[in-house]
């Protein structure tokens, strides 16, 4: 494959780039004086800072070349993820979840659950978050490296050296703050970086009626109706009807409530964001703030991917074939940049790539960070030192977090399979979270029992369904099944994805209740006051004009993206 | 925070704007005959202008309350 030749002014963008995200990492580090600041900002966050960086730590650059993948094989379903798979769990967590979070003063997700249950319940949590950070981060690390490898002919050491410097440093002398000022930073240079792609790509289609035109013999020549790869519901009636596999019933169990609000309302990554939030209203608006964005992202993500594909049909070899015959859909948006953009809109495009994983991984290293400090080093490790010595561990954290993740990047290397089986692994420990928050923050009579055995059922539910089951065509191994016995056969592995997060949930919410009601409560009411909702005041916002109330928006939400639904239906 | 994201965008749109004057128009066959290096660029300077103009009233209506140290920088 040929690669892509970069100019001065390509570079000369990319550098500048680097320039201000170091520029803000140097402006602010006269503002760490404590650790709080380092990793909580002070709490001095405004909301629409705070919003737009919960959103574009989620824009890691697996979410951008993933989506893109995504749109290409599956077409306008991916937008599922984010009108199913994420507009409800960011609003439930905005107006129901924050308060406990907010208001219960935790500096972690963790320390919720140490706050709410005990502290082996928080153990169970840090310590499977800190190693899924550095694993997620080191992933999306070696996806980069090799990315840049293939299209750019760059290094593969040099990329990932670069970019794990500068997040270093601008992580390491501002901390949350200056993680949380790139990322807006970062989250517009995607937007105008990746605009006029899109803008340029759906001209050259002739427009969404081009699009669906091309799109029909892409879906067509997959043995679909011409329809499949540009209605987001119509076909979902059957998993034969349309190419993600899916039925109805699963994607909206399975992704809209087990595994989306156990990704959106529980993992720190995205809370802390909302944590470092100035007050409990700017706390409640962060993910309601991001929601507004993420609602539009399809448009800017999903959609390079299915001009990709109706490219690739219609002109032929638009996307270069892989080893296992398929097109290397990966490859959508870089193949998109180098078709459209000339020498100069090009270094704008490569650098919203190196944005969006630098977010991506400050992210993970921020939060990385506090779980490490507060959760693990405060409580197990050495308790009941000077701030200043907290501070100076998060500092550690930092270097120690990159070098760990950079490590993790380069076992990727070697050992694919290995990482896989992790990431399975940390799935069957993330389903079943959300089912432990809503019992606890919702009904007093949770234990600490309950929620840590109850977890622990979640996670071995998962497994034996994941064991047991298998998606259509595998062979018993990693893909499922690898228990022997396979009791059921999953039209597509997201289906078996989405059932299993299914099946934790479950397992988790059932196993906790029962739980609960044999064992003693060991917290008083007094106790769980602003940890759980029936014994926390309600928060006051008669005073607020009716347009400002978190409620308005949340319900301008959830309205607009049924509307979204509606369209593309 | 609307100071260097003015000042950024203000400095790739000033830059992309020139050389979309300068350079040579054959490199915009890829782009449809368009010269999107000009017009994106104009785009970004408009928006980071504004931005910088946004940071700029911000900062002028703090500076009397002396005591507010939560400001963005």
């Amino acid at each position: 494959m040929q690669h892509i030749a970069l100019g001065g002014i390509d570079y000369a963008i990319l550098i500048i780039y680097f320039v201000f995200v170091l520029g803000i990492g140097w402006a602010l580090r006269r503002v760490i004086r404590s650790s709080e600041d380092f990793f909580l900002s002070g709490r001095s966050i405004p909301a629409w800072i705070a919003g737009l960086a919960f959103i574009s730590a989620n824009l890691g650059a697996q979410e951008v070349i993933g989506m893109a993948a995504s749109g290409a094989k599956y077409g306008i379903m991916t937008s599922h993820f984010y009108w199913v798979g994420a507009m409800p769990a960011m609003v439930f967590v905005g107006l129901f979840m924050m308060p406990f979070y907010y208001g219960s003063r935790a500096r972690s997700v963790p320390e919720y659950l140490k706050l709410r249950f005990d502290e082996k319940t928080r153990g169970l949590n840090a310590i499977t978050f800190a190693i899924m950070t550095i694993f997620s981060s080191g992933i999306s690390m070696y996806a980069l490296a090799k990315l840049f490898e293939l299209v750019l002919g760059w290094s593969f050491h040099g990329s990932i050296v670069l970019s794990a410097v500068i997040v270093l440093i601008y992580i390491f002398l501002g901390g949350l703050t200056s993680a949380i000022y790139n990322e807006v930073l970062q989250f517009f240079l995607i937007v105008l970086g990746f605009l006029p792609l899109v803008l340029l790509g759906l001209k050259d289609v002739g427009g969404w009626n081009g699009l669906t035109a091309k799109l029909a013999t892409v879906a067509t020549n997959a043995g679909f109706e011409p329809g499949a790869w540009t209605h987001s519901w119509k076909y979902m009636d059957s998993p034969s009807h349309n190419p993600m596999g899916m039925e109805w019933f699963g994607l909206v169990m399975g992704l809209g409530f087990a595994l989306s609000f156990g990704y959106w309302c529980t993992d720190f990554l995205v809370v802390q964001r909302a944590m470092a939030a100035g007050s409990m209203t700017a706390a409640r608006r962060t993910p309601l703030i991001a929601a507004v964005p993420k609602m539009l992202m399809p448009m800017l993500v999903i959609l390079p991917g299915m001009l990709a594909i109706g490219l690739h049909a219609s002109r032929g070899g638009f996307l270069p074939i892989g080893s296992d015959g398929q097109p290397n859909y990966n490859l959508a948006i870089p193949m998109m940049l180098a078709h459209y953009l000339p020498s100069g809109l090009l270094g704008l495009g490569l650098t919203a790539l190196m944005a969006s994983f630098m977010s991506g991984m400050a992210g993970n290293v921020t939060a990385f960070n506090s779980v490490w400090t507060y959760d693990i080093y405060q409580t197990h490790i050495r308790p009941g030192q000077t701030d200043a010595h907290y501070l100076r561990v998060g500092h550690a954290a930092t270097v120690f977090g990159i070098v760990a993740s950079v490590l993790a990047a380069y076992s990727a290397t070697r050992f694919n399979n290995i990482l896989d089986m992790l990431q399975l692994v940390f799935s069957f420990v993330n389903g079943p979270l959300f089912a432990t928050f809503l019992l606890g923050m919702f009904w007093r009579r949770t234990t600490g029992h309950g929620a840590f055995y109850g977890l622990l059922t979640g996670t071995i539910t998962a497994a034996l369904h994941y064991g047991l089951t298998l998606p259509r065509g595998a062979v018993p191994g990693i893909k499922g099944g690898f228990l022997g016995a396979v009791l059921h056969v999953y039209p597509s592995e997201m289906a078996l994805n989405f059932w299993t997060a299914l099946f934790a949930w479950t397992g988790c919410f059932v196993a906790t209740l029962l739980i609960s009601l044999f064992t003693k409560r060991t917290k008083t009411d007094e106790e769980l006051r602003g940890l759980v909702h029936s014994l926390t005041p309600r928060i006051q916002e008669a005073q607020m004009p009716w347009y400002k109330r978190p409620v308005t928006l949340a319900v301008a939400i959830l309205v607009v993206s049924t509307i979204l639904n509606v369209i593309f239906w | 925070m609307r100071f260097p994201i003015g000042g950024m965008f203000t400095i790739f749109g000033a830059i992309l704007t020139v050389y979309g004057v300068v350079s040579n128009p054959a490199i915009y066959g890829k782009s449809l005959g368009i010269n999107v290096n000009l017009w994106w660029g104009l785009v970004l300077l408009v928006f980071g202008l504004v931005m910088l103009g946004f940071a700029y009233r911000a900062h002028r209506e703090s500076k009397p309350n002396v005591t507010d140290s939560t400001s963005t920088p």
